[in-house]
């Protein structure tokens, strides 16, 4: 028996990754969602979930505490990805990583402040626009920054740009286009490979037939 | 910095406690004696050297690696090694200047700039082996047999391996025509096997058809045995090079499960991690419970060549520091012998014979002194003799 651990991105993402997991006869012994508890096993022998949050998912998988994880990609681009595998685009809780600024109003020339929370993948973006800017990191509600004159802009996933747009912001530039994936721990997928790619089979098969 | 924080050491850097450190030399001895028995001599690489030589052919990653610091005798860069193996490289064709196969191995520290992984420290300590002068399958199947039989020595629980070869890569890269500066980009996606990401690249940067399935068929040819039909399959025997590649891991797969039945083969076909100087076959070990590589080696032909000497070479090394902590410990607290304080010659001959013995001693520094708890027996004057009686 092969013994994995599933590392599992609260809120959004789990609702969404649950059915998929479930196609392919992988699901908790207990609703997660009504429960407190970190850890559930599942009905598989060996195989069990942890319920995290975003930002550690992949932490989890890199160090291998984790063998498998669902994280967004935003979550991927920020950490780096080193010491992970990423081979199935689950395809759920689709959005955009974009930068944000008040609406009508010009970015100022030179440098610029941009707070988000995305600062390895902010840094990266401007240095390609060749743009020099100072990143202030913050851990939530980006869109105060601008409104306040903390920032000029911000770097944020944008949904349905509602939110920008009842504070007064404008969506920008497109970063890259976010979602989520499975991900695998690179020693585990080499030590494990049997279970863990029969589980990638299936899971893909469980998107495929829902994409049809 | 305040006082209360200055006994902490640099993040990434370890010192390492008695327990530890008896485990560690323990299995440092053990596998060098391993390598002096299968014929490797044992060399002793400097600690620093210009960074001239160091960092030389070998990209762009160790250079970031690298800790430097100014000769104050010459004005030239020096480098702390981050890595040992071109320092055998550059010996093997300077120093030695033999023209047949040379065996070496070594141990010692190296120094990362940056922790390699997140799991890593910054000062490891490696042991590993190198052959020069030999490019043939047989130098592959030595080495990788050496790195189970280490592996086995250290009693890690599985023993798992992961193979590939970067000719498969190179070949199908070259056949697609792919710029350098996109390869490089390719290649970091196909490390991540981000197929979302793979495919749209592929999607937008290449044309032909043929080329899109090959390129986007790479991060799946991994896992068992089954990668070598698959790979046949997708290429359809079209590349000499591939070919004899696969032909060469089959082959090493078979010795090596004849040799070492135990063992649990991974085949990797696209991954082609490392310091972009490999140029055959490429493997690492892994043991359950850590993620990450516990030991990684390869084939690389060309180093040499910019000391002038161009030998085909092939080697593995093994992070000591990793391995012990995977490790069931050893008990290294052996039991001493207490001897009581005296400046008479007949209880010194005695103490130096149980000494030659084996035996761990331990002398009074005074009168006053008393046995530790580690000390159960004590040398006790009785019968006119010397002799060693457990006093607990």
């Amino acid at each position: 028996m092969t013994e994995l651990t599933i590392a599992l991105t609260k809120g959004r993402i789990l609702e969404e990754t649950l059915p998929l997991l479930a196609a392919a006869d992988l699901y908790p012994l207990e609703d997660i969602e009504k429960s407190r508890k970190l850890t559930f096993e599942s009905n598989q022998p060996g195989v069990r979930f942890v319920v995290l949050r975003g930002v550690d998912v992949t932490t989890y998988v890199e160090f291998g505490a984790a063998d498998i994880g669902v994280s967004g990609k935003d979550m991927l681009l920020e950490h780096g990805g080193n010491g992970i595998y990423e081979p199935l685009d689950l395809g759920i809780a689709r959005c955009q990583l974009m930068t944000a600024g008040i609406k009508g109003r010009e970015t100022p020339k030179g440098r610029i402040k941009v707070a988000t929370k995305f600062v390895n993948v902010a840094k990266k973006y401007y240095a390609e626009k060749a743009q020099q800017v100072d990143i202030i990191k913050l851990y939530g509600a980006m869109e105060l920054a601008p409104i306040i004159g903390l920032a000029d802009e911000i770097v944020d996933i944008v949904d349905t740009g509602n939110t920008l747009r009842a504070n007064g912001l404008e969506p920008r530039e497109h970063i890259a286009d976010i979602s989520s994936r499975l991900i695998v721990n690179k020693a585990s997928m080499k030590m494990k490979h049997a279970a863990i790619s029969s589980i990638i089979e299936k899971v893909a098969s469980a998107v495929a037939l829902r994409d049809k | 910095m305040n006082y209360e924080d200055r006994w902490l050491l640099p993040e990434g850097v370890d010192e390492i406690l008695p327990e530890s450190a008896n485990n560690i030399e323990l299995s440092r001895r053990k596998l060098i004696d391993l390598y002096r028995n299968w014929g490797y001599e044992l060399v002793i690489p400097p600690m620093i050297e210009y960074t001239d030589s160091l960092l030389i052919g070998l990209g762009k990653d160790i250079d970031l690696l690298t800790f430097r610091l100014t000769d104050q005798l010459s004005g030239r860069m020096l480098g702390v090694r981050a890595d040992i193996t071109p320092q055998i490289a550059r010996m093997d064709a300077h120093s030695f200047k033999r023209e047949g196969v040379s065996r070496l191995c070594y141990s010692g520290h190296v120094l990362h700039t940056k922790p390699k992984t997140a799991l890593a420290t910054r000062s490891p300590i490696q042991v590993g082996v190198e052959i020069f002068g030999s490019s043939t399958l047989g130098s592959d199947i030595e080495v990788v047999s050496l790195l189970l039989e280490s592996l086995q020595l250290l009693q890690m629980p599985e023993l798992n391996i992961d193979l590939g070869h970067v000719a498969i890569y190179r070949a199908i890269v070259k056949a697609c025509g792919i710029s350098e500066l996109d390869e490089a980009h390719f290649f970091e996606l196909l490390q991540k096997k981000a197929v979302t990401e793979i495919n749209s690249w592929v999607t937008a940067n290449i044309e032909d058809p043929q080329h899109q399935q090959w390129l986007m068929a790479l991060p799946n040819l991994a896992g068992g045995e089954e990668v070598f039909a698959k790979a046949r399959r997708l290429f359809g025997g079209q590349f000499v090079e591939i070919e004899a590649a696969l032909a060469e891991l089959e082959q090493i797969a078979k010795v090596v499960k004849q040799r070492f039945s135990l063992v649990n083969l991974y085949f990797d076909l696209s991954e082609v991690r490392g310091y972009h100087y490999h140029t055959g076959i490429v493997f690492a070990a892994f043991a359950k419970g850590f993620g990450d590589a516990i030991a990684r080696g390869g084939r690389y032909d060309d180093i040499g060549k910019v000391f002038g000497r161009a030998r085909p070479a092939i080697g593995f090394t093994i992070d000591l520091t990793t391995v012990y902590q995977m490790m069931q410990l050893t008990d290294c607290s052996d039991i001493a012998v207490w001897a009581p304080y005296s400046e008479d010659p007949q209880q010194w001959q005695f103490v130096q014979r149980l000494r030659a013995e084996g035996r761990k001693v331990v002398t009074a520094l005074d009168e006053n002194d008393r046995p530790d708890s580690s000390c159960q027996d004590s040398i006790v004057f009785e019968n006119n003799q010397y002799q060693v009686k457990t006093t607990r």
